[in-house]
């Protein structure tokens, strides 16, 4: 059996089974500064990477983490971070930098009560916004939220895929409560993996940030003879500096409308039981988890709820919102209202808000509660 | 079966962690059921409050917290304080003789069981294995697993070179009679 893709059934953390996905989707370098609940995460990479050849390196700091990452990427490597709250924050700089120079890679925010060191052991969703708007100037995030085990295998592959297809950071947003929970994972053979390489510059006449069709100019390899300048100053299609008005018009609102042009292809969400559905509680991660349980509970006193579940929270899935905004929303998440925001922006009134400032996810009878309430 | 929910509660250093992470494996590598494992824990490595829950059921599990256990096991005083007052009525509650004193057995516990897994660990080299003669009894009592999975499971869990140790201790506790 070959030792990049583990084929079978695993008892696996959502940390490790993150880990595997990575390894499966072709990941060969991380960079990283431990930090709990994504500690397993590195620990994992730093027995595997060297048994398929790729490279492990713990950094000083998170923001060396992040600039490593860049650099491998530019090298030709699939690379990926893990991190928590903290340790994000301070990915915020390179995480910009990644958007600016249109470099495929992946963090896995395991994330953690905050603000700032705050519950270091326990449960917070509260990096949501950030990864969406967490670094300056206009851009548009990719990132995804699992809420079992086999999710965090499976979408940490397609991270990748959208890193290297979009050429820019993507983000894992998992949490401690399913970095730290164990389920059966199956991890299926190579053939049945789908993998997304980045698509590869061949004419060196060609300017290095010259779009194709699609918005995404191809990436030049390394070792081959191209010239390249790589910057976080505003560039034009040489990647030279071109400090105006008209080049950060252009090729800012290039590296926008590639990920919004698309986002109907990126956009993937979950509904469960919605078709009748008075009420829908949205909700993601763990907290999906517990809202499921609560959406049963309320089927079986006689509510018609549903759940509506994000696997991918940016780009958001406004659109379908709006289809569904006929219908009464409770939104659960274990912060003080980031999707809410989105949500009662998509179904253009207020929704019944169950939040939680963090250290434990919800008890699925809280949410009964919110969807009692939105019934009222 | 639907679902079932089963919680390990001692203090840091007992194994609890790793008594619900061999059961749990077993049921959903083994015994092809519906398993999560999830764990409670202070940021003390020995000494605080330490539980482990393992939810089975036929299909995906939603929620992966134990909500009233039906099946509890408690490994130190504290953690029956702590715990038992959210065991499912006429649940079943299996304590650790030495380490759990109770004046009578609760009125609202349908099956009691009690075996002193620190003594017989004590008795057999190391009292590390503790946990996993508890493993062995649960395993025999409750029946919610299987002999050889649970087994297997133990035995790919741990390091080669207590192995048999701890085959020793899981069939000790396996094969243990109540006085």
């Amino acid at each position: 059996m070959s030792k990049d893709i583990l084929v079978g059934d695993h008892f696996l953390s959502g940390d490790v089974a993150a880990a595997e996905g990575a390894i499966a989707a072709g990941c060969r370098f991380f960079a990283g500064y431990p930090i709990t609940p994504s500690s397993e995460v590195a620990e994992r990479m730093a027995r595997r990477l060297p048994e398929v050849g790729g490279i492990f390196i713990q950094m000083e700091d998170e923001l060396g983490s992040m600039a490593a990452l860049l650099g491998a990427s530019w090298g030709g490597k699939k690379a990926m971070t893990a991190t928590s709250g903290p340790g994000f924050s301070l990915m915020m700089e390179n995480y910009g930098l990644g958007m600016m120079t249109e470099t495929p890679a992946v963090i896995v925010d395991v994330q953690r009560g905050g603000p700032s060191t705050g519950l270091p052991t326990l449960l917070g969703q509260g990096d949501v916004m950030q990864a969406r708007w967490g670094s300056h100037g206009p851009y548009q995030a990719i990132a995804l939220t699992p809420e079992s085990p086999q999710e965090c295998f499976n979408l940490t592959i397609r991270a990748f895929n959208l890193a290297e297809k979009y050429r820019q950071p993507v983000v894992v947003l998992m949490d401690e409560s399913l970095g730290h929970l164990f389920e059966r994972v199956t991890i299926p053979p190579r053939e049945e993996i789908e993998i997304t390489d980045r698509k590869i510059l061949k004419d060196k006449n060609r300017d290095i940030y010259e779009a194709d069709e699609d918005l995404i100019p191809p990436m030049p390899p390394v070792g081959e003879g191209f010239g390249i300048h790589v910057t976080g100053l505003t560039h034009d299609e040489r990647g030279y500096p071109s400090i105006n008005a008209e080049t950060q018009e252009r090729m800012i609102r290039r590296i926008n409308d590639k990920i919004s042009k698309h986002a109907p292809e990126i956009i993937d969400y979950e509904e469960f039981m919605t078709d009748d559905a008075d009420v829908i509680v949205v909700a993601y991660g763990i907290t999906a988890r517990s809202a499921r349980r609560a959406v049963i509970m309320a089927r079986e006193k006689g509510i018609k709820a549903g759940l509506f579940r994000f696997k991918v929270i940016w780009p958001f899935p406004s659109e379908r919102l709006e289809e569904l905004s006929d219908r009464e929303f409770v939104v659960a998440e274990v912060n003080n209202g980031q999707a809410l925001v989105e949500v009662e922006r998509a179904i253009r009134k207020r929704a019944i808000f169950v939040g939680k400032m963090g250290g434990e996810p919800h008890r699925p009878e809280e949410i009964l509660k919110g969807i009692e309430e939105a019934l009222k | 079966m639907s679902r079932v929910e089963l919680q390990i509660g001692g203090f840091g250093g007992q194994g609890v962690i790793l008594a619900g992470l061999v059961i749990s494996r077993a049921l959903s590598l083994y015994d092809k059921k519906e398993a999560v494992f999830t764990q409670a824990y202070g940021p003390e490595a020995r000494g605080g409050a330490s539980s482990s829950g393992v939810v089975i059921d036929d299909e995906r599990v939603d929620y992966p917290y134990p909500m009233s256990p039906d099946i509890l096991v408690i490994m130190s005083q504290e953690a029956f304080t702590t715990y038992f007052p959210k065991m499912k009525e006429g649940g079943t509650l299996i304590i650790e003789k030495d380490l759990v004193k109770l004046d009578k057995v609760p009125d609202n516990v349908g099956e009691f069981h009690s075996i002193p897994a620190t003594k017989i660990a004590e008795e057999l080299g190391n009292r590390i294995v503790a946990n996993i003669v508890m493993v062995g009894f649960i395993t025999k009592v409750t029946g919610i697993v299987r002999k050889e999975s649970a087994k297997k499971s133990v035995l790919e869990m741990v390091p080669a070179k207590v192995r048999e140790l701890n085959e020793k201790a899981f069939e000790t506790g396996y094969n243990y009679e109540e006085g």
